[in-house]
């Protein structure tokens, strides 16, 4: 694949354009946020609670607060009217009631309920300042016992975290017919049973959370600099929700954003204080977490424990799956926590196979540690991790080809209702799986096996054939669901006068190329170069409205809303076009950036009737408005369902235990693409990541301490280059049959599909010496382990 | 304790009065304004900070300034020409999009230069060995590759 520079006009679409924010980023002259400076800028430092779970008896800030360079101390009790922290999504248990839902406070109200728990923020002219101040801080903490373990936390006489969730109980929570699932498990020829973990991670985007607050007294006005995938959002939670301040008089900005992974979507404790406090103070207030913050108190990903069952026929095709699954919420409900576990989780446990009947039971449960919410996938990757995990043990326990296992239970005539509330617009999972075994040479497997065997090394071969869900939606449905937001995007058009173009759009970029991928979209449809449009995103100042970037959605549903608004830009023009060129409206044609007369050769250029719309000098004022600026909102009427086949090539030292990843492959279909370098860029980061869970990282709190044991990039193991191995990705394509761009999304897939494909491969390079059972992440000591004792004489 | 700093940074003689725990990246982003070079985990591991001293990649935030003292620093600002023309490992990075976000991108670009200097026919294995210190977390490295052994050939020429 060529990369270009093409400012080419129709053929803008499907072409791997240079990314247009990369000028920017390889020259230093991005701008993060911590990047921006104000006048009279003080620093903030928080005060993080040292324990697990205590009582805050007294908290003493006097010496503090006369401290040199010290301009203010505020903890819980100075947040007089502030509400705590929102969850977005509500769950209704399978007892009818609606899930436990605790306070979230911006700051500790009388406890604290994680290493990390904010106490108290520290204002100082300069960070040092606030540092040495925060330590002049007396905190009387009562310490009380702590729990990390989900499954520890629903015993019998554990701590208590929260009054309201008696039992450390969220919800439980079930989707699924049971009695369909009891009665095809009695008559199954086969079952196989699988007890998994689902390991928790730390998303660690490489920029760490940073924001800026400010206040202006003349307007009495606020703005807010932060590291955010979702600055309207973020910005309406905090107003209407938490702070209680009018949505007109804050404005939120996420300018460059180095990287989210889903950490980035929530409304955090310290930007809302700090929001609160820059009133206070009456100064602009900065803050950039250091690394162990980031450890201690971004949102953390996953943790689940679950219990799965697959019963078969005697041919191999799945009668039904059942799934119990205990979900680690943290300390406090994240802002979209409780969806993660249950709506973006159960849903997707049919895969891409015809499973008749399906039942899950999910439990959350509080803990004492960070809050737990979506990170790359969210729900996805856990729900194929089940799936594809056990579809391969059911194919070792039957002696059935893993490919063929998969095969004789695709899906294959769409639309498809699953069992667990789905409908499949489209999909060809035969073509994917059928791509990956080519470009992985399966067919050569044996002999590379039979090879690494002479050097002393086993070798292992996994699939995963994954499905997700994008683009969450439509906000009714997802209303009725829970959701307290809604899940539309929106976009805007301007057309300037010249005929160059600025998009206003509620996604936002943080590494995905939106600026060059939505610019190809804009320059494909009005028949422009690339060069003429610009992206504008991540500014409730300037962009209309937004939900934001997550899920993948940033294509399939803000693309979309873009679209639409073009379609009006188009309609006007066409008016336009017909008054200049004294003809029907109904008979002017729009290609390649011209208005024709339909069978004629008259025709205007876009960039007159942009022109002739800001002069309007010649134009049927009495039925038309001047200007050509459209905007318009998008709700998607389904989720749309990337799919594809991954398959891993690992091996595995016996000796030291030490896996080494020797191929990864990538079959995906994403519907259609506009851009094919930055979609590859963003399955091969996802792929990384889905391999860093699989074989690196983990999250481990202390069992009697409640301390965080990986809290810097020394103890966790995030991937580095020589840990990954070159990736081999291709597309195949079925176009979404519901949005006009017939996109579904790529963001996530990577991280979907590969931990799975990783657990099997080394599962399977490890079956000759008798292992059948590793939870992730296959560090060299627990391959090591697993091998000795499957063989204890070895 | 002030103490008083002369350096060279990106071609440009400097001289400041800084306290003297100021470290390099802190007086290169605060006191400068250059805020191209970036701090993504305070403890020498993400690289993120990466610059040149004397020709050298050095971790600026495990550098105090006053270690700079009489030597020439620099930074991603300092790599294009003065028409804009990019430096060819910031070509190669976007031509092989080698890059997302742009956050760990400036300490990469400095990291896979040095890299280069050293080991001028650097094979995947080698550069991939020498990236240790400097961790993407949305490439999977793949293009971070592509674009080191790409930017290696044209410096090369």
């Amino acid at each position: 694949m060529g990369a270009n520079d093409s400012t080419g006009i129709a053929s803008a679409i499907g072409q791997p354009v240079l990314r247009k924010e990369d000028a920017r980023f390889l020259t230093g002259t991005g701008q993060f946020t911590d990047d921006v400076t104000m006048t009279r800028q003080t620093h903030a430092y928080f005060l993080r609670s040292p324990h697990a779970h205590a009582t805050i008896r007294a908290i003493d800030v006097k010496k503090a607060k006369a401290a040199p360079g010290v301009v203010g101390v505020f903890t819980g009790a100075d947040l007089t009217g502030v509400n705590g922290l929102p969850c977005g999504w509500l769950i209704t248990g399978t007892d009818g009631k609606p899930m436990n839902e605790p306070p979230h406070p911006v700051l500790a109200q009388g406890k604290v309920r994680y290493v990390g728990d904010a106490v108290a923020i520290v204002v100082a002219e300069s960070i040092d300042q606030a540092k040495d101040a925060a330590e002049q801080i007396e905190v009387d903490y009562d310490v009380l016992a702590s729990v990390v373990s989900s499954v520890d936390a629903l015993k019998p006489g554990a701590p208590q975290i929260h009054e309201q969730a008696p039992g450390n109980r969220c919800y439980t929570w079930a989707l699924g017919d049971k009695a369909a699932v009891d009665a095809a498990f009695a008559k199954a020829a086969h079952v196989t049973k699988l007890d998994l973990v689902n390991n928790r991670l730390v998303p660690n985007a490489i920029e760490p959370r940073a924001a800026l607050a400010s206040w202006n007294r003349a307007d009495d006005a606020y703005t807010l600099y932060v590291t955010s995938q979702n600055p309207h959002v973020e910005r309406l939670l905090m107003t209407a929700f938490v702070l209680g301040l009018p949505e007109h008089k804050v404005r939120v900005i996420a300018p460059d954003v180095g990287g989210g992974f889903g950490s980035k979507i929530y409304l955090y404790p310290e930007e809302t204080a700090m929001v609160w406090a820059s009133k206070r103070v009456n100064r602009p207030i900065k803050w950039a977490a250091e690394r162990s913050e980031s450890f201690l108190s971004d949102a953390h990903g996953r943790d689940h424990v679950t219990h799965a069952e697959l019963a078969l026929d005697k041919d191999g095709k799945f009668l039904a799956l059942r799934v119990q699954t205990t979900a680690n919420m943290g300390a406090y409900l994240s802002t979209f926590a409780s969806c993660i576990p249950t709506i973006l989780y159960a849903t997707l446990l049919a895969g891409q196979y015809t499973t008749p009947a399906i039942h899950c039971e999910v439990t959350a449960v509080f803990t004492n540690t960070a809050p737990v919410d979506a990170y790359r996938g969210a729900g996805r990757p856990e729900a194929t991790y089940v799936v594809e995990r056990i579809v391969h043990q059911a194919a070792v326990e039957t002696g059935i080809a893993q490919d063929e296992l998969r095969r004789r239970n695709f899906i294959r005539e769409f639309p498809y209702q699953t069992p667990v509330a789905l409908n499949y617009d489209i999909g060809n999972y035969d073509q994917t799986l059928d791509a990956a075994n080519e470009m992985a040479d399966v067919a050569g497997f044996a002999a590379r096996k039979a090879e690494a065997k002479q050097r002393g090394k086993l070798r292992g071969l996994g699939y995963a054939s994954y499905i997700e869900a994008c683009g969450l939606a439509p906000s009714n449905i997802a209303g009725a669901l829970g959701a307290r937001a809604g899940l539309f995007e929106a976009g805007e058009v301007r057309v300037h006068p010249t005929g160059s173009v600025t998009v206003f759009t509620g996604s936002h970029s943080h590494g995905q190329g939106h600026e060059t991928t939505f610019a190809q979209v804009v320059a494909a449809r009005l028949g422009v170069p690339v060069d003429n449009v610009d992206v504008v995103h991540g500014d409730t100042g300037r962009v209309p409205f937004g939900m934001g970037t997550y899920g993948s959605r940033s294509l399939s549903v803000g693309g979309t809303a873009i679209v639409k608004a073009l379609d009006k830009i188009i309609a006007k023009g066409k008016k336009i076009a017909a008054h200049l060129l004294e003809a029907a409206e109904s008979d002017i044609e729009f290609h390649d950036g011209k208005f024709t007369v339909a069978g004629t050769d008259r025709s205007k250029t876009f960039g007159e009737v942009a022109l002739t719309a800001y002069v309007p000098h010649n134009y049927p004022l009495d039925k038309l408005e001047p200007g050509l600026n459209e905007t318009a909102f998008y709700d998607p009427t389904n989720f749309t369902y990337p799919a594809g086949t991954h398959i891993c090539e690992v091996e595995v030292d016996p000796e030291t235990g030490v896996v080494q990843v020797v191929a990864f492959t990538a079959s995906d279909d994403f519907g259609n693409i506009i851009n094919p370098m930055i979609v590859e860029g963003q399955v091969h980061g996802g792929v990384a990541q889905g391999i860093g869970q699989a074989l690196l990282e983990h999250c481990v709190y202390d069992t009697s301490s409640g301390q965080l044991l990986t809290g810097s990039m020394m103890d966790y193991a995030l991937p580095r280059a020589d840990d990954m191995p070159a990736f081999q990705v291709d597309t195949k394509v079925t176009p979404c049959t519901h949005n006009p761009l017939g996109a579904k999304g790529c963001g996530e897939a990577g991280a979907i599909g590969s931990p799975a494909a990783l657990m099997n491969a080394v599962l399977d390079a490890l079956a000759p010496v008798g292992v059948t059972h590793l939870d992730m992440p296959a560090s060299p000591h627990r391959v090591w382990k697993a091998i000795r004792q499957a063989r204890p004489n070895a | 304790m002030s103490v008083s700093l002369a350096l060279n940074v990106n071609g440009k003689p400097v001289t400041a009065e800084i306290d003297a725990r100021t470290l390099l990246v802190e007086f290169l982003r605060n006191n400068l304004a250059l805020t191209g070079t970036h701090v993504g985990c305070d403890t020498a591991q993400c690289g993120a900070c990466t610059v040149h001293l004397d020709g050298q990649a050095v971790k600026a935030c495990n550098v105090l300034a006053l270690q700079a003292n009489g030597r020439a620093v620099v930074t991603i600002e300092g790599l294009a020409a003065e028409d804009g023309a990019l430096h060819p490992m910031q070509a190669a990075f976007r031509a092989c999009h080698g890059l997302q976000c742009g956050f760990c991108t400036p300490g990469m670009v400095m990291s896979a230069i040095d890299l280069v200097n050293r080991h001028p026919n650097a094979d995947e294995a080698t550069i991939r060995a020498e990236l240790e210190g400097n961790i993407c977390r949305c490439t999977g490295y793949h293009n971070i590759v592509k674009a080191v052994r790409q930017g290696a050939a044209e410096m090369g020429r």
